[in-house]
């Protein structure tokens, strides 16, 4: 059985703009056998949708947008053991292909970290079309996609006693955005 | 353009320092290369005294570092470390982190050693404790092993291989401070 959910063939058309208060970029990657978070926020994301369903995704932040449970650990990251950000402050992506499935998303594009850009692929969910009290369009999308940090030069490690790497290299970001239609 | 150069050594005769003086020689005559002489001075680090002002000589390192373009680290090897003297002084430059003197700072670590190995370990510890703090930590690598046999009696290096390696690490060095330099006058 179909629902009305279900039934979305194509993003909806116009330009839809991030709503910063209620989106950011998650990121997690293994440290020393479990999983750390952190956070960068805000973000800035364009989808522009054109009459026929094309769609394209634009989205950046700077590197001092990133958000860790310390201070310390928070300016490691903004070194050039990590994101360099001095010398590459902003973190972007653009998508070069954006395919709908029912609710189902996969974007193509290309992600901009330390000043080095790789393609990757996002895949995600789009959220219910929402109208709120001041009728305004809203439209949610969760992407993802697991990165190589070290393919963006982000080579940083130390050794566990056993020899192991401290800190894992795949590194899987999660942005949740929240778009208004302008 | 101003490099310092910071010796972990503190013994007259030092072939760490002597290395940083081997180092002043070899720039080009344009950069000039303070050799700083206070670490000795600079008192065990504690949180209490690292308030809106700090020790005299503490407050003269982070001066120093502030006004240096690149900054040039020998280090010799205490028991496979650095000399707990350096790391201390590097404590108290850290501080506080978000915005410390060293902070993307173009740093180049070579060390010696009177043994085989040229204080490879330190030299791995002290460019892992720079990252940390924040400093541009640059590849070149200088190993001066057997340091007793690597200098003549005036002082300077005899080895041609390792002044070509020392000439490569300045080399790196100097074009990441032009590079911040040019950046941060853009």
């Amino acid at each position: 059985m179909s629902t009305v959910s279900d039934t979305i063939a194509v993003l909806p058309a116009g330009r839809w703009q991030v709503d910063t208060v209620h989106s950011q970029v998650g990121f997690a990657v293994e440290l020393t056998g479990g999983t750390f978070r952190g956070s960068f926020s805000p973000v800035e994301a364009t989808l522009e949708v054109d009459d026929y369903g094309h769609a394209q995704l634009t989205g950046s932040t700077r590197a001092e947008n990133i958000k860790v449970q310390d201070e310390n650990l928070n300016a490691h990251l903004l070194a050039p053991d990590f994101l360099d950000a001095e010398r590459a402050p902003e973190i972007s992506f653009v998508s070069e292909d954006v395919r709908v499935a029912g609710r189902d998303l996969a974007i193509a594009g290309e992600l901009t970290i330390k000043g080095i850009g790789r393609p990757v692929e996002l895949v995600g969910r789009i959220g219910e079309p929402i109208v709120d009290a001041y009728e305004r369009e809203h439209l949610s999308l969760t992407v993802a996609t697991t990165i190589d940090r070290t393919q963006f030069g982000l080579d940083w490690n130390v050794p566990l006693p056993s020899g192991e790497p401290a800190l894992g290299n795949h590194v899987t970001l999660t942005a949740e955005l929240h778009l208004i239609k302008a | 353009m101003r490099i310092l150069g910071i010796s972990g050594s503190l013994r007259r005769g030092s072939y760490n320092t002597r290395l940083l003086v081997e180092a002043r020689e070899l720039l080009p005559g344009a950069v000039e290369l303070e050799l700083w002489d206070g670490l000795k001075a600079v008192p065990p680090y504690d949180e209490d005294d690292d308030g809106a002002e700090a020790p005299a000589a503490v407050a003269a390192l982070r001066a120093a570092l502030a006004g240096a373009d690149a900054v040039l680290f020998a280090t010799p090897e205490y028991n496979s470390s650095v000399p707990g003297q350096l790391k201390n002084a590097l404590d108290w430059a850290s501080r506080p982190i978000s915005t410390n003197a060293l902070r993307g700072k173009p740093v180049a670590v070579v060390g010696a050693s009177t043994g085989a190995f040229g204080a490879v370990w330190a030299q791995a510890e002290l460019r892992k404790i720079l990252g940390a703090v924040g400093a541009r930590v640059v590849e070149g690598e200088l190993a001066v092993g057997h340091a007793a046999q690597r200098f003549d009696g005036e002082g300077r290096l005899v080895d041609d291989d390792l002044r070509e390696q020392l000439e490569e690490t300045l080399r790196l060095l100097l074009e990441e401070a032009a590079f911040r330099v040019a950046a941060q006058a853009a």
